[in-house]
């Protein structure tokens, strides 16, 4: 209770940074007066807030909090602290479902989010065929089929780009970087009405994750019914990050860093990681984003490249830690 | 007699390798019942069987009385704990956080515990003696600490029946006559059944009630320490010379390899 108290005034304070800080640069207790009271103002500074930069720090927050979910129910499932969708390839897999719909000129929603889902879908399915079994939890075959598997992902995505010659073509790069600039409040909304539910049903069987961790057969005789659970989690999550990556493309590394920083400092009990991961995560891309605003001197860069930034040293710390 | 396991005709096969031949056997209530027998003789695979984590493909596992795929998930581990030999702790849950998941199969829909179950978990740990280890990280304890921790969890569990896959293996001799000293001790004072796949004869002999011997997925022999252990059914299921006397501890058999090279002398 006292953590998710914490975590909320964070991740309402970095909301609040980023409302505030923009190229435009309007000071603090602006940004809140034109929140909350001057409702009739109807000027320039009042349009960027609303139009621009609260709908992307919504979506950058829900993409965050979706991000280390992810995550966390993939290390928890896999009982591997090294999984994560984007360095298993599932979201590269949602990608190339997104591209698809994109060059065959879908609509953002459902058409593109669909082929996110199922592309994901897709790699989760050949994932699991080449690390069948038990092997899958070992580090070194799962990380391994990950790598393949993106590696492959990385080659059609490369090829649909190149066979695509028209204006659509720099849209889909950027996009692929991790775009939170294209957020608008209808998107938002739409995201936001299919994330909260598996986050409720995540937390719901976060008791359930904390079994998994003891083992298959432990978990079973402890009551859990780990084909269905399994089923589930593994479908809740690919559809998370689908949804994600249909709305901003491949933002990689979120769901590795918040639910190791969370199990260092809050230690595993997935009944307190699950709403931590949600509001942290939330928090972490929100800054993240943040950075990537502010940082360049001229223009914006994608979030993606900030989170894979911080996030693949990480990376490379944990697979050295966990091999000692 | 009042058995609370019945196995009957049981077969089982991974793909097209037979495991476990037509077997029948009963464990009474509060037996300590150990399993064991040679390496691949299907004692494991026995016993994931008896604890509903893999489903009988032919014959019939009976748990007090009703066939153990009539019972819930749910209503299974109510009934029946299991403790597995290998332990994960990739994860650095606490021992107290470990040993309170035990409770799961008596929590609602949340999962959440109520100030009872803080109370069984506490008992728990204080049976094991891992009180003093209530907030360690299970990754930074010893292997034998571990495997009390993973019994605190079963006992938690409040079970008629505990099921324990080979719980001394890879632990040093004082730790393995604590862990056995423990299960005994459980076994008499919360009257329940225990049993358990040992690797170790002599801990079978001086620990367990009856024992059942298997070789190939067959049973060799069952009964009591001194009618399953003699010569000619060792012999028989192990396939080597073994010397088999009494422990001068008491009134049960000792169990002795005898090496190659002292074989060679008696020729």
């Amino acid at each position: 209770m006292l953590v998710s108290a914490l975590l909320s005034v964070l991740l309402a304070g970095t909301m609040y940074l980023g409302i505030s800080v923009g190229s435009t640069g309007s000071n603090f207790g602006d940004s809140v007066r034109l929140l909350f009271m001057d409702k009739s103002a109807g000027s320039v500074p009042e349009a960027i807030i609303r139009q621009i930069r609260l709908p992307r720090v919504m979506l950058a927050a829900l993409v965050g909090a979706a991000l280390s979910l992810g995550g966390l129910v993939f290390q928890a499932l896999l009982r591997n602290p090294l999984a994560e969708p984007y360095i298993l390839g599932i979201s590269g897999g949602s990608a190339i479902g997104a591209i698809f719909g994109i060059i065959l000129g879908f609509s953002y929603f459902p058409g593109v989010s669909i082929m996110a889902f199922t592309g994901s879908l897709a790699t989760l399915l050949l994932l699991l065929v080449m690390s069948q079994g038990q092997t899958l939890i070992k580090k070194d075959s799962l990380l391994l089929s990950g790598v393949m598997v993106n590696a492959f992902c990385s080659a059609v995505i490369m090829f649909l780009i190149s066979m695509t010659r028209d204006a659509r073509l720099h849209n889909i790069i950027f996009w692929l970087m991790g775009d939170l600039s294209s957020a608008d409040i209808g998107k938002v909304g739409i995201l936001a009405a299919a994330l909260l539910p598996c986050f409720i049903l995540l937390f719901w069987l976060s008791n359930i994750m904390n079994l998994l961790l003891m083992g298959r057969d432990m978990a079973q005789t402890m009551g859990v019914n780990i084909k269905i659970v399994t089923v589930t989690l593994l479908v809740v999550t690919s559809f998370m990050v689908s949804a994600t990556v249909s709305c901003c493309g491949l933002i990689g590394f979120v769901g590795l860093v918040i639910p190791h920083l969370f199990r260092i400092i809050l230690g595993s009990d997935h009944r307190i990681l699950v709403p931590a991961c949600v509001l942290g995560g939330g928090a972490y891309m929100v800054f993240c984003d943040l950075l990537a605003k502010i940082l360049p001197s001229q223009g914006e860069m994608p979030a993606g490249v900030i989170t894979a930034l911080i996030g693949a040293p990480l990376f490379i710390y944990l697979l050295k830690r966990s091999g000692q | 007699m009042n058995p609370v396991i019945t196995v009957t005709k049981l077969n089982y096969s991974y793909g097209k390798i037979s495991v476990l031949k037509d077997i029948s056997f009963q464990i009474q209530r509060r037996d300590f019942f150990v399993i064991i027998g040679p390496n691949g003789s299907g004692k494991t695979t026995l016993l994931r069987l008896l604890a509903g984590i893999i489903n009988a493909g032919d014959g019939r596992i009976d748990l007090l009385g009703d066939s153990i795929e009539d019972y819930a998930r749910k209503a299974l581990a109510r009934k029946i704990a299991y403790v597995s030999q290998t332990v994960p702790v990739d994860f650095p849950f606490t021992v107290s956080e470990v040993v309170l998941m035990g409770r799961s199969p008596h929590l609602g829909m949340l999962g959440l515990e109520k100030e009872k179950d803080l109370v069984t978990a506490k008992q728990a740990m204080k049976f094991t003696e891992l009180d003093h280890l209530a907030d360690r990280r299970i990754n930074q304890l010893s292997g034998g600490e571990c495997q009390r921790v993973f019994i605190a969890r079963a006992i938690c569990q409040e079970t008629d029946i505990i099921l324990l896959d080979e719980p001394t293996a890879s632990l040093d001799l004082a730790h393995q006559t604590r862990i056995m000293d423990l299960m005994e001790k459980l076994q008499k004072e919360r009257d329940i059944t225990v049993v358990m796949v040992s690797h170790d004869v002599n801990l079978a002999a001086m620990y367990g009630k009856t024992l059942l011997l298997l070789k190939e997925g067959q049973i060799v022999s069952r009964g009591k320490p001194d009618e399953v252990l003699t010569f000619q059914t060792l012999e028989a299921a192990y396939g080597c010379t073994l010397l088999v006397d009494e422990s001068p501890l008491g009134r049960f058999p000792r169990v002795t390899p005898v090496p190659g090279r002292l074989m060679k002398i008696k020729d």
